[in-house]
C-alpha cells in the first residue's frame, strides 16, 4: 500500500471520518442507531452504495461534462440505492421494514454525493473504490458504535435480533449484559442519539488532543553534542 | 502619599452568588415542610440523596475540567439544583431515578455547556424532563395523600422498590392528572365521586401556598424582581380563568391551576433563574407570560402530569431572542436603533 492509499484509509476511518468529523449523514445516523442490528444494516447498505457510486463516478469521470455532473451523480446514487433497497427487501425483509424510509433516504446522505464530487470524479477507479470503502467503513463503524451504546443503555443487551440481518446463525446472539434491566427509554429515543453522538465526538477530539500534546512534548529531541557557537563550559 | 481615587457608589452589595443561593435554599424550606407533611418522608430522603449526588458530581466534573473545586462548590448552585430536583421529583422516587436526574442536570445540562452562567437550560428542569421521558411510570407515581409510611418503609422503598407490611395503595394520580382524564364526567361530578381529588387539591394548595410564602420572602429580599413570577402567574391565571368561564365542566378554575402542581415552585424558584431566563425587565415579563401560556396549553392538552419542565425548557431556548428584542435604552441613546442591523 502506498502512502497515498494508507492516507485514504486513515482519512476515511479516523482523520476525516464522515460521521465524526464531516458530520455528514447525521439524519440516518441519529434515526436508526437504536440497536446494533439496525445500525449494522444501514451501515452496510450505505457502504455498498458508497463503494458502487465512487466506482461508477470514477469510471465515467472523463465522459461527463462538469456542468451536468451533479444530476448524473444523483442518478447513479439513486439507482444504487434502489438496488440496495430491493436486495434488502428480498433478503432481510424484517430489517427492511424496521429501517423503513431510511433505506431510500440513503440517496440523500451527503457523505455519498460528497465523496463522488470531492474525490471520485478526480481520481482513478482503484483509488475511488478504496476511498469509498474506507469512508463507508468509517461511517458504518460509528453507526455500530452508537447503536451498541444506545442498545446497551436503552435495553441492557447487545446484538439483539441479529438474525434479522445475518439469518438463523445469529438467532442466539443476544447478549444480555444487564439482567432485569428496566430500560432507559431516553437512550432509545432520538435525544439519546444526539447525546451519544456528542459523547463519541468529544471522546475522539479528546483523544486527538491528547495525541497532539504528547507529540508536541516529545518533539524537542536534542541531538548529542552541542550546537552552540561558543562553548565556554562542558555540556552534558 | 497616593490617594485612592475611588468613585461612588461605595456601598457594596452583599448579594454574592453563595449568599443568594443560600437564601434560595432557605426559602424552599416552608414548601419542603408542607410537602413532607402531606406526602411523608420521601421528599426528605430525596433531598439528602440529591444534595450528596449534586456536590459529588460537581466536584468530579470540576476536577475533570481542571477548575478550582472549592470556590465553585461553595457557591451553592449545585445545591440549589439538587433542592429543586428533589422537590420536583415524586416523593416515591427510588434512588436510581434521582441519580439519573442529578447526573444529567449537573454533568450534561450545566457543565458540558461551561458551568454556572453558561448553561442555556435550567439544569434541574433538564434532569426532570429527561426522567419524565425516560421513566414515565416512575415519574407519574405521585404519593397518595394518606400515605402512612413510616421512615423505615420509605427507606426500604427508596432502595429496593419493595414494600413490606401489605400496603398497596401508596400512590395515586395527581389532581391535575385526574382533572385531565375525567372519564366522561364533568369536573363537579368528578369531585363528587372521587374523594381523592378534593384531598389532593387541598394538599397541593397547602404546598403551593408554602412555596408562595418562601417566594415572597425572596422577593422582599430582592433576590429577584417581581416581573417574571407575576407575569407567569397572571398569564396562567388569565388563560385558565377565561377557559373556565367558557367551559366550567371541562377546565379547572384559575385558582386550581395556580395552586396545584408545581405552579408556585416554578414561579418563584425556576422561572426566576438568573442564568437561563431573560435578563431585561420587559424580557422577564415576556418570558414569564409565555411560560404561563405554555403551561396552560400543555396542562390542558398534553400527555404529561405537569407542564413546567417543558414550558420552561422551551422558553429557555427563546430567552436570548427575547433579550435581543427587549434591550433597554441606554441613557443618551436612541433605543437600540443604534445597533439594529
Amino acid at each position: 500500500m502506498t502512502e497515498d492509499q494508507s492516507k485514504l484509509v486513515m482519512d476515511g476511518l479516523w482523520n476525516n471520518n464522515p460521521a465524526l468529523v464531516q458530520l455528514l449523514g447525521l439524519c440516518p445516523l441519529l434515526a436508526v442507531t437504536g440497536s446494533v442490528v439496525n445500525a449494522l444494516g444501514l451501515g452496510f447498505a450505505t457502504l455498498l452504495v458508497l463503494v458502487g457510486s465512487n466506482l461508477l463516478v470514477s469510471l465515467i469521470r472523463n465522459k461527463v461534462a462538469d456542468d451536468i455532473r451533479l444530476p448524473v451523480f444523483v442518478m447513479i446514487i439513486a439507482a444504487l440505492v434502489t438496488i440496495a433497497e430491493l436486495t434488502m427487501q428480498a433478503l432481510t425483509y424484517e430489517l427492511y421494514q424496521i429501517l423503513g424510509i431510511f433505506i431510500p433516504l440513503i440517496v440523500t446522505n451527503c457523505a455519498i454525493l460528497g465523496r463522488a464530487d470531492a474525490y471520485a470524479r478526480k481520481n482513478p477507479p482503484h483509488l475511488a473504490v478504496l476511498d469509498g470503502l474506507s469512508m463507508g467503513l468509517g461511517f458504518a463503524s460509528v453507526l455500530v458504535l452508537l447503536g451498541a451504546m444506545r442498545e446497551l443503555l436503552g435495553q441492557g443487551t447487545l446484538f439483539a435480533d441479529m438474525h434479522l440481518l445475518l439469518g438463523p446463525v445469529a438467532q442466539n446472539w443476544t447478549w444480555v449484559i444487564i439482567d432485569d434491566y428496566r430500560g432507559f427509554l431516553f437512550s432509545v429515543l432520538p435525544p439519546g442519539a444526539f447525546v451519544g453522538m456528542g459523547l463519541i465526538i468529544a471522546a475522539k477530539n479528546a483523544y486527538d488532543q491528547y495525541q497532539a500534546n504528547t507529540n508536541l512534548t516529545q518533539k524537542p529531541h536534542i541531538d548529542a553534542g552541542s550546537k552552540r557557537v561558543r562553548v565556554t563550559g562542558t555540556i552534558t | 502619599m497616593a490617594l485612592l481615587n475611588l468613585s461612588s457608589p461605595h456601598h457594596h452589595s452583599l448579594n454574592r452568588t453563595s449568599r443568594l443561593m443560600m437564601w434560595v435554599l432557605l426559602a424552599t424550606v416552608p414548601g419542603l415542610l408542607a410537602q413532607s407533611y402531606w406526602f411523608g418522608y420521601g421528599t426528605l430522603i430525596n433531598l439528602i440523596w440529591a444534595c450528596a449526588l449534586a456536590v459529588s458530581f460537581e466536584a468530579l466534573v470540576l476536577w475533570l475540567r481542571k477548575r478550582p473545586i472549592k470556590p465553585f462548590i461553595s457557591d451553592g448552585s449545585a445545591l440549589v439544583t439538587a433542592f429543586l430536583l428533589a422537590l420536583a421529583l415524586p416523593p416515591f422516587s427510588p434512588w436510581w431515578l434521582t441519580f439519573v436526574a442529578v447526573l444529567f442536570a449537573i454533568v450534561f445540562a450545566k457543565h458540558l455547556y461551561g458551568g454556572l452562567g453558561n448553561n442555556p437550560f435550567n439544569p434541574a428542569m433538564v434532569g426532570y424532563a429527561l426522567c419524565l421521558i425516560a421513566f414515565p411510570v416512575s415519574m407519574t407515581q405521585w404519593a397518595g395523600t394518606e400515605s402512612t409510611l413510616n421512615l423505615a418503609q420509605q427507606w426500604q422503598w427508596f432502595w429496593t422498590e419493595t414494600m413490606s407490611g401489605g400496603i398497596d395503595g401508596y400512590t395515586q394520580a395527581t389532581p391535575l392528572d385526574l382533572m385531565r382524564h375525567p372519564k366522561g364526567l364533568t369536573l363537579d361530578e368528578l369531585a363528587a365521586t372521587n374523594p381523592l381529588l378534593g384531598l389532593g387539591l387541598t394538599a397541593s394548595a397547602w404546598i403551593n401556598a408554602a412555596y408562595l410564602v418562601g417566594g415572597l420572602g425572596l422577593l422582599a429580599l430582592r433576590i429577584f424582581t417581581w416581573h417574571a413570577p407575576v407575569a407567569m402567574l397572571a398569564s396562567l391565571g388569565l388563560c385558565s380563568g377565561l377557559f373556565h368561564m367558557g367551559e366550567p365542566d371541562l377546565y379547572p378554575s384559575a385558582s386550581q391551576h395556580l395552586f396545584s402542581g408545581a405552579t408556585m415552585l416554578a414561579a418563584f424558584f425556576i422561572v426566576t433563574d438568573p442564568v437561563t431566563s431573560a435578563t431585561s425587565r420587559k424580557g422577564k415579563l415576556i418570558f414569564g407570560a409565555s411560560v404561563g401560556l405554555l403551561v396552560f396549553i400543555i396542562r390542558s392538552y398534553g400527555a404529561y402530569p405537569d407542564a413546567f419542565a417543558f414550558a420552561i425548557l422551551l422558553m429557555n431556548l427563546a430567552a436570548p431572542l427575547i433579550d435581543t428584542y427587549t434591550q433597554p435604552k441606554a441613557y443618551g441613546h436612541q433605543g437600540n436603533k443604534d445597533n439594529e442591523r
